[in-house]
């Protein structure tokens, strides 16, 4: 072990960070005096909880942000990276977490785009050859000629690494390269990586996942709050450290409730729908969710979970099937006679489910303007509805308490409150919760799923759409699977195991049994 | 005898329709780089202004083209700082640069009203056309250079923005300006250089109609072509291959318009032009924007870096 | 050691500009708006300072000045408050120029050709224009929601269409018997005339409409179901799809009000200042497009629309006045137009920064 601890001693420092201070104004410490070391040939895992500052710290490093404080060295020198072609220069590459690439150009085009050594005329279909030679070279096998809106995430991901490649990036940087990825295809891209060190290239890995750090990292920084909390070689660091580390306090969890009633909430009868570029998105989706129960739906993002969701609250029309709230069947009535009969929806994309500009009385309104108590007709009863949401500011522990806010200035978990207590204040029958988690810090994350129990516990049924299974394991009753708009299978248990996980990560990604 | 009238009919259609193609041209480049710039009426404009009064008072139509060229680019510019630099609304902006543009152009041009150019550039001389055989003569009678010259521009802005490295940036800046930057790529600089090309195209647009389809000056004279021409560029669906099509159509149908004043009152007439870009919008607006064929992917959104809202 | 340097003031982006701020920068706007403006001056060999003499003697210099101020402010009025609520609801109309003479189409109709009793004239003629204006907002309502024609383009090219419209009626079928060379209708009977207040060519009534308007419109959508649905149409249509919001019945509403509001405008020119339809250009002095500036600086409330067609008034009449006394073309105001409207949305991004002194905090929860 200390063989190993000089042995990365020994390596070369590639990049350095000196002391990063970023402050987002008015009040936001990004990055609080940031200092470690990423040496040459090694997989550094940068590891935290979302808003721990590891994305703004990267995005200083390729120069997309500009650091209030502090230096960074790259390779002994200090260095001013004030924008991407720098970093490009410098033979920095990064892979963001949400794709930077052009859906309706080729793959050969999006890997061309930008750089200033390609030929004037022809710039795509020149690049063809040394694309091909190093996708084989890295095991990233793709059609440079095909459109990028064709290929699935995994696809995109490899496209984003050539393209990096391409450049000669000596030092990747991966913004949770997995969060997108079916455990086999992240093994896949794990042996990428690996591929890569042996060519002496250093990749900085963003994670908040544990075990990833276990199987790929080399060393890991765990970051809170914007501080540095460690840097060591990940052998010599258990998984329990690294959990305190990067949570800093005990977490609470929750353990799904039992189910009390056999009373069939939802139903689902061979369901079809089409996607928004006029391909199948649901092909015969049958589905029920009991009085009392949570249903998580487990799989990569596009595969037809969003569509799912939309039909079932009216905005996506149904082309074949049945389905059912209760005994009433709601096929393709419109949004806002679902919403009424008792439908929630708690959509994926936040600005979906509120308006930035108007305040956050009026985004709790948004359901109940229209009927009594609010309105008896033209008006609305501004001061009942002000009184309301007094109410729901305080029981949902909406942060500022403030109902004259607008509320694009609240923090993203106090959004989704706005959102939840919205739903849920009108005691829904079933609830349609669409990854309601995401990109919320674990303490969000936990009054959220608090929110969620409550709701079944009061007897609504809910679907629980999720891309994090570990979401999904902890709260759901049962978990169907979707791949390319299909179910493939289903498991209903009390509890959970390692092996449910294995087996549901599979299917997730097409394996059958 | 049919073929004749044909080939006359589209003699017309290519001198009428050679402002259109040229400003619709230069939309075409500047929303494909993601910017909507609705002020092609005032650039048109002023480039008609200030390329006939540069013809008048150095009598030489060449370098009023010029002259139009260069104040519809620099015009533009006013456009890219507000909506690029100050990430302005697209839309309001393009309707100030309009009001300023024709405000100008009509305010200065009071003394110039009337005037005829000595000068203006002439279409083919007939020693010239004599070379070719007689269809291609009558189809040619009233073209110029410009007319020729605006046909091989559509081609070559073809090749620019889909064979080449700075049309391959062009394009995507349109599509997604934050990919583009995190690539290195100078989205402010390649949406100026869009802007100010649109610009210079419709200033030329404008210089046509002041140095020769038309060489006097009168305020309004462009009578809403610039508007005719941002409904064409969703009618072409952004390509400068489909944008001759539509600009030629137009000018096929103005010139019946005026054909058939004997049987029609004029304002009547004088109407169709504007109802035509309407009932052709009815037919490619839902193809276009439903099924998003051609529109640019951020098409009038300003591009702001490190947004983290 | 502290290596940390103190900050010892930061700029803010505030989420809601103050009204001060919006105010201060709307000012400026105009000033600048002026300043560039000037140079107009120098083409015509006249110093700035007495082009803008002349320009503030126009439009507020004297009673006389004030009322021609008051009388462009009426349009601008009704027009500007209608495209507020339009505006509000992401309708771009750009089409009141033709709405208004629609409505003005519309009135002469029925002072000159419709035969009814003297009493039901103006009534009716209001009515009407109201209508017609918004019949012809329509248009463009129906070809956004069923063909998604681009509201922007098929408004303007119906401008020209409505003004073609005019120049064949007045010349065609509706032109006058005594007019010999000249193109406009007879003049109306007097029980088709606007009352005017006093010797000025005021008319009260379509003020005190425009007044009401403003005020109704404002507690409209700040406190109605309907006003409500139109600002979530208005400011996120994702938000309103998902909520079941008609988003086609806001769109036809917004044109509705904002064509009806342009038409009655209309009917105001020709009944109360004209008392015939002449050419387009006589009957609107691009209230149309002035109107949009109105709307624009008011930010889309229609009661500031009371200060900011005011200003806008003020602006036509000394454009007017720069005219009558120094020659230069009423464009110029289309000049100073388009400056005020460029000024106004540059600064608008400007207006939401606030200096604040002292140092920064830290916060601990933070989404990056």
């Amino acid at each position: 072990m200390l063989e190993e601890k000089n042995r990365w001693e020994e390596k070369p420092v590639e990049v350095a960070f000196n002391s990063i201070t970023k402050r987002f104004p008015p009040d936001i410490l990004a990055n609080n005096q940031v200092s470690f070391e990423v040496k040459k040939g090694t997989v550094h895992a940068l590891l935290g909880e979302n808003g721990a500052g590891k994305t703004t710290l990267m995005n200083i490093l390729y120069g997309l942000l500009l650091p209030d404080e502090g230096e960074i060295i790259i390779r002994g020198k200090p260095t001013k990276i004030s924008s991407p072609r720098e970093a490009i220069n410098l033979g920095i590459g990064m892979v963001h977490q949400h794709f930077k690439l052009i859906p309706t150009h080729t793959v050969s085009e999006n890997i061309v785009l930008g750089l200033t050594s390609t030929p004037f005329f022809f710039p795509a279909e020149k690049a063809e050859f040394e694309i091909k030679s190093l996708s084989e070279k890295y095991g990233l096998k793709i059609d440079p000629r095909a459109r990028v809106w064709q290929l699935s995430a995994g696809e995109k991901q490899k496209v984003e690494i050539l393209k990096a490649l391409y450049r000669r990036a000596n030092i990747l940087i991966l913004d949770e390269p997995t969060s997108v990825l079916t455990p086999q295809e992240a093994e896949e891209l794990f042996a990428t990586l690996r591929a890569m060190k042996e060519e002496g290239k250093t990749c900085i890995f963003i994670t908040h996942k544990l075990n990833e750090v276990k199987e790929i990292a080399d060393v890991v920084t765990v970051m809170r709050k914007g501080k540095v909390v460690s840097t060591t070689l990940s052998s010599q660091v258990s998984l329990e450290e690294l959990a305190r580390m990067t949570v800093g306090k005990e977490v609470i969890s929750v353990v799904p409730r039992k189910i009390t009633s056999d009373k069939t909430i939802l139903q689902l009868q061979e369901v079809s729908a089409m996607g928004d570029r006029d391909f199948p998105a649901l092909l015969n989706i049958s589905l029920t969710v009991r009085k009392g129960e949570i249903v998580g739906v487990a799989g990569i993002a596009g595969n037809g979970q969003k569509e799912l969701a939309e039909v079932i609250v009216g905005l996506r029309p149904v082309t074949k099937g049945h389905i059912f709230l209760e005994d009433r069947e709601i096929t393709n009535l419109l949004p806002r006679d679902i919403a009424s009969s008792g439908v929630a929806y708690i959509p994926e994309d936040r600005h979906l489910g509120l308006v930035g500009e108007m305040s956050v009385a009026e985004n709790l309104l948004l359901r109940g303007y229209s009927q009594p108590p609010f309105s008896q007709g033209f008006w609305v009863d501004w001061e009942k509805a002000e009184a309301y949401s007094e109410k729901l500011i305080s029981n949902y522990q909406i942060s500022p308490p403030l109902s004259d806010i607008p509320v694009r200035i609240l923090s993203g978990g106090n959004r989704q409150r706005v959102v939840i207590a919205r739903e849920l204040e009108r005691k829904p029958k079933l609830v349609i919760a669409s990854n309601p988690t995401a990109g919320l810090d674990v303490s969000g994350v936990e009054a959220i799923h608090k929110l969620l129990i409550k709701a079944q516990e009061e007897g609504a049924g809910i679907l629980l759409i999720s891309g994090d299974l570990d979401e999904l394991l902890k709260l759901s009753n049962r978990i169907v699977i979707m791949f390319r708009g299909e179910i493939v299978g289903e498991k209903e248990k009390e509890h959970w195991t390692e092996e449910d996980r294995r087996e549901i990560g599979l299917r997730m990604g097409g394996v059958k049994r | 005898m049919i073929l004749e009238l044909i080939l006359g009919t589209l003699n017309r259609a290519l001198a009428y329709g050679t402002p259109l193609l040229l400003a619709t041209l230069g939309e075409i480049c500047v929303e494909r780089a993601g910017v909507l710039n609705l002020g092609v009426e005032g650039m048109m404009m002023l480039g008609a202004f200030s390329s006939f009064v540069v013809a008048y008072v150095t009598s030489n139509p060449w370098l009023g083209i010029l002259g139009g060229a260069i104040a519809g680019g620099l015009f533009s510019l006013i456009h890219a700082f507000s909506s690029i630099t100050l990430r302005a609304n697209q839309t309001v902006s393009g309707l100030a640069l309009t009001m300023l543009g024709t405000g100008i152009a009509e305010t200065l041009g009071r003394n110039w009203e009337g005037k005829v150019l000595s000068s203006p550039i002439k279409p083919f001389s007939e020693d010239f056309l004599s070379l070719f055989p007689p269809g291609v003569r009558t189809l040619f009678r009233d073209s110029n250079l410009l007319v020729v010259g605006s046909i091989i521009l559509a081609l070559v802005l073809w090749f620019f923005l889909f064979k080449t490295k700075p049309g391959l940036s062009l394009r995507s800046c349109g599509e997604n300006p934050a990919a583009c930057d995190a690539l290195g790529i100078n989205v402010w600089k390649v949406r100026y250089m869009a802007v100010f090309g649109g610009g210079v195209m419709a200033g030329l647009g404008g210089a046509y109609i002041a140095v020769a389809y038309r060489p006097a000056w009168s305020s309004g004279m462009t009578q809403g072509m610039g508007w005719l021409a941002v409904a064409l560029t969703i009618f072409s669906f952004w390509n400068p291959l489909y944008a001759p099509l539509g600009a030629y159509l137009f000018g096929a149908l103005f010139h019946l318009a005026f054909r058939l004043q004997v049987f029609v009152a004029p304002e009547i007439l004088n109407s169709l032009p504007y109802l035509f870009p309407v009932v052709a919008l009815v037919f490619v607006s839902r193809l276009a924007f439903r099924k998003k064929i051609g529109v640019p992917g951020s098409l009038g959104k300003p591009y702001e870096r490190g947004e983290w809202e | 050691m502290d290596r940390r340097k103190f900050t010892r003031f930061h700029i803010e982006v505030s989420v809601q500009p103050s009204l001060a701020s919006v105010i201060f920068f709307s000012l400026l706007a105009i000033i600048l708006a002026f300043a560039c403006g000037g140079i107009i001056f120098l083409f015509y060999h006249i110093s700035p300072w007495v082009g803008y003499q002349t320009f503030f003697q126009g439009a507020l210099g004297s009673w006389y000045a004030f009322s021609e101020t008051l009388k462009r402010t009426i349009p601008l009025l009704l027009v500007g408050e209608g495209l507020a609520l339009a505006f509000r609801a992401q309708v771009l109309n750009i089409g009141a120029e033709g709405q208004i003479l629609l409505g003005a189409v519309a009135a002469t109709w029925v002072a000159l050709f419709s035969g009814l009793p003297p009493f039901l004239l103006l009534p009716v003629m209001f009515l009407l224009g109201f209508l017609s204006g918004a019949g012809w907002a329509l248009i463009p309502a129906f070809l956004k929601t069923r063909f998604a024609v681009n509201e922007v383009l098929s408004t303007l090219m119906l401008n020209y269409v409505a003004s073609n419209l005019v120049l064949y009626l007045i010349g065609g079928p509706w032109k006058g018997k005594g007019v010999r060379g000249f193109t406009y209708t007879d003049t109306f009977p007097e029980a088709a005339w606007l009352k005017t207040m006093g010797i000025t060519r005021v008319p009260y009534f379509t003020l005190l409409v425009g007044i009401v308007i403003a005020v109704g419109g404002y507690f409209f959508l700040k406190k109605s179901a309907l006003g409500f649905e139109l600002r979530v149409v208005g400011s996120s249509p994702e938000t309103a799809k998902l909520l079941g919001i008609n988003e086609e019945k806001i769109v036809f509403l917004a044109m509705l009000l904002s064509g009806g509001l342009s038409g009655f405008a209309g009917v105001g020119e020709v009944a109360g200042i004209h008392h015939l339809l002449r050419h387009p250009d006589h009957i609107s002095l691009g209230y149309g497009y002035t109107a949009i500036i109105v709307a624009w600086l008011a930010r889309a409330n229609p009661l500031a629309t009371i200060l900011t067609s005011f200003l806008f008034g003020a602006l036509l009449s000394g454009g007017d006045a720069l005219r009558v006394s120094l020659g230069i073309p009423f464009q110029v105001v289309s000049v100073f137009n388009g400056l005020i409207l460029f000024f106004l949305i540059s600064t608008e991004h400007l207006s939401r920064y606030r200096i604040i002194w002292g140092d920064t905090k830290v916060v601990e929860n933070y989404d990056s």
